[in-house]
């Protein structure tokens, strides 16, 4: 067993640390709140000759995602990131990249979406773009980010599609957290060398990328894409697998905390995880059978491993940092709730909208979700299907 | 052409052989079709050179007519031609 190798980094720096070790051939990036730390740390490293990447300064993150989906075409490991605006201003270069199956990773630091303004932490900004064709990963700790990171590499370039790797604004960017990075050496190995399916600097073989396609061939691109990501979760397990024999962390595609005998269960992404853990400890003490599903894998949906995983429950409270507003609750909860349809006792399932705009989570919020959830079970009767926790009434 | 099944498309939107817009008929939306009067033609290949697709057929530097499977019937032909050679007829009207 080798000594740990542990320093505190802020989730930000991490981020940096990971994609220095990773060494892409580019990045294209724009700084904005809360990810600038991690455009302003790489280019340090690229400022210091530390990494051989080319780092192409843009002037919006439409031309970054841009110049990305141009050097990823042209065969190159590329990265970039971004958070909220910059990920909105994306938006058409975001199904550009997937549709021309494109495998770069961007990290997305979660920030509340305008309007009224905001720099802080919710997940409108990913759950903007959940059907753009992206896998995305969460990360509960600045840990994860960075070990979802450089598994995200070996992910979109096993199955062609880009991923972005979720992490909590300024909550997991901005806090330092005691972290074991892998060795330069072990992440180099790790991701391997590059070797794209195609690249347009191989003029032997010429092709061209992003032609027309009208009604006679569009749904066939499409129902191909639709495809590919059947592909992602056993190429996840396998990378997976691969990770936690080098760092000895376990990851799938999701995390359960005390969720086996659990008859009350919550669902949540990323940095609430671990505040609810807090409360579920609490609630356990006092012999209550509640637990927690903790979503890695967003998109693609792992449908039938979630029914598995949520169907014994009796009662289960999805908490959503996102609005989908004129819908019908929270993102994660439509399709929790979706997803279980076709059980037979189905579980109750609601929704509960937290933390817009930054808005702080506690332990208060959450024990006052699993009691809503302890009323449900006890009468079998639901007041609303959706509503908001934190909120002044 | 025979178009694919969705199973034989490749990763990714990419034609991965070069030069086969050929093989893919585009000139069915056409309104006005232009029609060569061969016996006023002078083969000064204006139309060959104006023509925005490569609709116009040339043999030994003599031009041989239209391939209607992709010409879209702009008349740019039909307007340079010098000795008014080519009209342009109403689609269905033949």
């Amino acid at each position: 067993m080798k000594t740990k190798n542990l320093i505190a980094l802020e989730g930000n720096q991490a981020i940096a640390l990971a994609m220095k070790q990773i060494n892409p051939d580019v990045v294209a990036a724009y700084p904005i709140t809360p990810q600038t730390e991690i455009v302003q740390v790489f280019s340090e490293y690229v400022a210091n000759g530390e990494v051989h990447t080319e780092f192409v300064t843009v002037e919006s993150e439409h031309s970054a995602l841009s110049a990305c989906i141009g050097a990823s075409a042209a065969g190159a490991r590329t990265m970039t990131a971004t958070s909220s605006q910059g990920l909105a201003l994306m938006w058409e270069m975001l199904y550009i990249a997937s549709g021309a199956r494109l495998p770069i990773v961007m990290t997305v630091v979660n920030r509340a979406l305008s309007s009224p303004i905001n720099i802080h932490c919710d997940h409108s900004d990913a759950m903007g773009a959940r059907d753009s064709g992206w896998v995305q990963l969460w990360s509960e700790t600045a840990q994860e980010a960075y070990d979802n990171l450089i598994q995200a590499i070996r992910i979109a370039e096993s199955v062609n599609l880009p991923v972005m790797v979720n992490m909590d604004g300024f909550i997991t960017s901005h806090a330092e957290e005691v972290i074991e990075p892998l060795d330069d050496e072990e992440v180099k190995h790790f991701v391997g060398e590059y070797r794209p399916l195609r690249s347009l600097l191989d003029i032997e073989h010429p092709f061209t990328v992003g032609p027309l396609a009208l009604q006679d061939s569009y749904f066939e691109f499409k129902r191909s894409q639709a495809e590919a990501y059947k592909r992602v979760i056993p190429v996840l397990k396998r990378v997976a697998d691969e990770f936690s024999k080098i760092t000895g962390r376990k990851y799938d595609l999701f995390e359960t905390y005390n969720l086996d005998d659990a008859e009350i269960g919550l669902v949540v992404l990323n940095s609430t995880a671990g505040t609810a853990k807090e409360v579920i400890d609490v609630l356990r003490g006092e012999g209550k059978k509640v637990g927690l599903l903790k979503p890695r894998l967003f998109r693609p949906l792992p449908v039938e491993e979630l029914r598995e995983a949520l169907s014994k429950l009796k009662v289960i409270g999805v908490m959503d940092r996102a609005d989908t507003f004129g819908g019908f609750g929270g993102p994660l909860f439509t399709d929790i709730r979706s997803i279980l349809y076709d059980v037979p006792n189905r579980p109750i399932v609601t929704d509960y909208i937290y933390g817009l705009g930054g808005r702080d989570v506690t332990t208060e919020q959450i024990f006052k979700v699993f009691e809503n959830l302890e009323n449900i079970y006890n009468t079998g009767k639901v007041e609303s299907l959706v509503s908001y926790v934190g909120v002044r009434e | 052409m025979k178009l694919p099944k969705w199973k034989e498309m490749p990763e990714g939107i990419v034609i991965l052989e070069a030069g086969n817009a050929q093989e893919y008929e585009t000139g069915s939306w056409r309104t006005f079709r232009p029609v060569v009067d061969k016996s006023k033609c002078i083969n000064c290949l204006f139309c060959w050179i104006y023509c925005p697709d490569t609709s116009i057929i040339v043999k030994d530097e003599k031009m041989e007519g239209i391939d209607y499977a992709h010409c879209k019937g702009c008349g740019i032909c039909s307007k340079v031609c010098p000795v008014k050679a080519i009209s342009m007829v109403e689609e269905g009207s033949l």
